[in-house]
């Protein structure tokens, strides 16, 4: 039982680090944007798929895939802002929401029509293939190596944000846009940068999720998306903290909930989505960094 | 003048209608049943977006809501049609006033991310459900049954005879809409969608009302699953997929949102369009989006609101 319960924690932990390297860039991109990104999951998605066939018909390392794949969504993620979101930029809201909801249609059925709508077995990682001993059971060590990528892009990101010339700027343009342009911030390339960076973190998911999650399916996208809007609602929309601490609490909760009630293993997310929003509308840690 | 110029439409759209019904192929009725029955789904789920102005992307839940319980009723307790679809209803507007709950505090943003991951709740339960839903299989072989008026009983199995149960419904739906849109509470809804603060502040309950336009819009879609699972015979967790969430929204935007008749004009078009288009491809969704997009970027007064403009500017030049 001790075993079990150590293992169920550990899978839950290396699931939230997948959420929250989506979370993390749907969070900044409405920080500093405003825009609710819903092609986020697709970004994911399209990490994986386009770091997967990298490995496949390039036939280059898994490592240089996870650069490979990600800079080739960097891409997408200027398009789409440069040519689509900006456009909308001062049109009503839903508009914006349904701009990317464009976007995720259009981005999925490619895919489909790329990849073909079937599940794409994934190859294992040259180096952290194996598995070692923790607490009587065998835990891949690729695994590990994401509980340990999480942790450190959440790091980056903050070391980014409140030390760095960049993270001044970016908290400039997030706070208050015209000041930020009065006092000569490029603001319109900055929120292309934001962007496509958002769009790197997503990416930078999806490919790293490759060996992880075993086949690639078209879905994968949409399953990380709604979990990382779990994950904002109870996090608080716009705070980073609050985006990795719901990613790891989300994670758990669907490791524990899948190794108990099978049956019910989304539900008792929503169920807490659903206590969140009655206690603490705005969500844990809106307001506390940002 | 003008308001006459509306009702002549209206009768000589019913007529039509009526005629269809009695002259036309399989074919041509079940396109026209298509239509009506996503007409009821847009003009209920209109009241929400395009009267309040919350963008909701979980109204495929209501939908299917509405379907199953059909379904389950006719299954286990009665094949009268008309019990099946009050249940259907009933089962609809009970989940949108559950989840409309949660979802009517907050407006925008969070409102669209709650109602899709709720929509996903309900989807991924009629997944798990296995032993009450049939899984991913979904339920089908669902016969209809005659209606039966105590002393009157009418058979719906043949499409020419569910299809005036359909008419029927279609034109209820388009007259509550109507009177809705008229009513107080109606105008009330136009009024937090312009501006909520100032409606809050002449002492409506603005998040009462959200959640009355939610759970009346979510009834209309139970209405519209209840009548497509009537006309399918099946159902399976896919109705309340959130891609099948974004129908609804498509044809409003595409008919034009503030106008009655947008959804109407949105969903023959749709339909229409997405029958011509599969002909060519299976992948509907793609073109689906790219028609999205053009809208978005272009054309966001929908075919209605493009159209009364055009008018509008020609009627001035001559």
């Amino acid at each position: 039982m001790m075993e079990s319960l150590v293992h169920v924690c550990l899978a839950g932990i290396s699931a939230g680090m997948f959420i929250w390297l989506v979370a993390s860039g749907l969070t900044l991109i409405f920080g500093v944007l405003r825009v609710l990104n819903f092609a986020h999951g697709s970004f994911y998605m399209l990490g994986a798929y386009l770091c997967y066939t990298c490995l496949k018909f390039l036939g280059i390392d898994f490592w240089l895939g996870v650069i490979v794949g990600p800079l080739a969504v960097c891409v997408v993620g200027y398009v789409m802002e440069r040519y689509l979101l900006r456009q909308v930029y001062d049109l009503e809201l839903p508009y914006q929401l349904l701009l990317t909801f464009a976007v995720v249609l259009i981005a999925d059925e490619l895919v489909k029509i790329i990849w073909g709508a079937g599940s794409i077995g994934s190859p294992t990682v040259p180096g952290l293939a194996g598995s070692v001993q923790i607490v009587g059971r065998n835990f891949p060590v690729y695994n590990i190596f994401i509980m340990v990528i999480g942790p450190l892009v959440a790091l980056a990101l903050w070391a980014l944000l409140e030390k760095s010339w960049w993270g001044r700027i970016i908290r400039a343009a997030a706070s208050d846009r015209e000041m930020a342009a009065a006092i000569g911030v490029r603001v319109p390339s900055l929120y292309t940068g934001v962007f496509v960076f958002g769009a790197w973190l997503s990416a930078l998911g999806g490919a790293l999720a490759v060996p992880y999650v075993g086949l690639l399916t078209t879905g994968m996208g949409e399953a990380v998306i709604i979990n990382a809007f779990v994950v904002v609602v109870i996090g608080g929309l716009g705070s980073l903290k609050g985006a990795f601490l719901g990613a790891l609490f989300i994670g758990l909760l669907n490791s524990f909930g899948t190794r108990f009630i099978p049956a019910l293993d989304m539900f008792l997310t929503f169920i807490l989505m659903g206590v969140v929003l009655l206690w603490r509308p705005q969500g844990f840690f809106a307001g506390v960094d940002r | 003048m003008k308001s006459n110029w509306k009702y002549i439409i209206v009768a000589l759209m019913l007529l039509v209608l009526i005629g269809i019904g009695y002259f036309s192929s399989r074919f041509v009725l079940y396109l026209a049943m298509k239509i009506m029955i996503l007409s009821i789904f847009a003009m209920g789920y209109n009241i929400l977006f395009g009267r309040t102005g919350l963008l909701s992307f979980g109204h495929a839940a209501f939908y299917a809501t509405g379907a199953y319980g059909v379904a389950l009723c006719s299954m286990h307790v009665h094949t009268h049609p008309l019990v099946g679809i009050m249940v259907g209803i009933a089962a609809a507007a009970f989940l949108a006033l559950i989840i409309g709950f949660f979802c009517v505090r907050h407006t925008e943003i969070y409102f669209a991310m709650l109602t899709l991951a709720f929509g996903m709740m309900v989807f991924s339960l009629m997944w798990n459900l296995r032993d009450i839903t049939g899984g991913d299989d979904g339920l089908s072989g669902i016969m209809r049954g005659s209606v039966s008026l105590g002393f009157l009983k009418i058979s719906i199995t043949k499409d020419s005879q569910f299809y005036f149960l359909v008419l029927f419904f279609f034109a209820l739906s388009m007259l509550l809409v109507h009177r809705i849109y008229q009513s107080p509470f109606g105008l009330v809804l136009a009024g937090i969608r312009e501006n909520h603060v100032r409606t809050e502040f002449a002492g409506l309950g603005v998040k009462r009302y959200r959640l009355a336009a939610f759970v009346v819009s979510g009834a209309f879609a139970g209405l519209a699953g209840a009548l497509g699972l009537l006309l399918e015979s099946n159902v399976t967790p896919f109705a309340a997929h959130w891609s099948h969430s974004a129908n609804p929204v498509l044809v409003s935007l595409m008919g034009g949102l503030q106008t009655f008749s947008g959804p109407i004009v949105g969903s023959i078009v749709f339909v229409l369009l997405r029958e011509f288009i599969e002909r060519f491809t299976h992948n509907w969704m793609l073109w689906f989006g790219v028609i999205l997009l053009a809208i978005i970027l272009g054309f966001r007064g929908g075919i209605v609101g493009s159209t009364t403009q055009l008018v509008k500017r020609l009627s001035k030049v001559s």
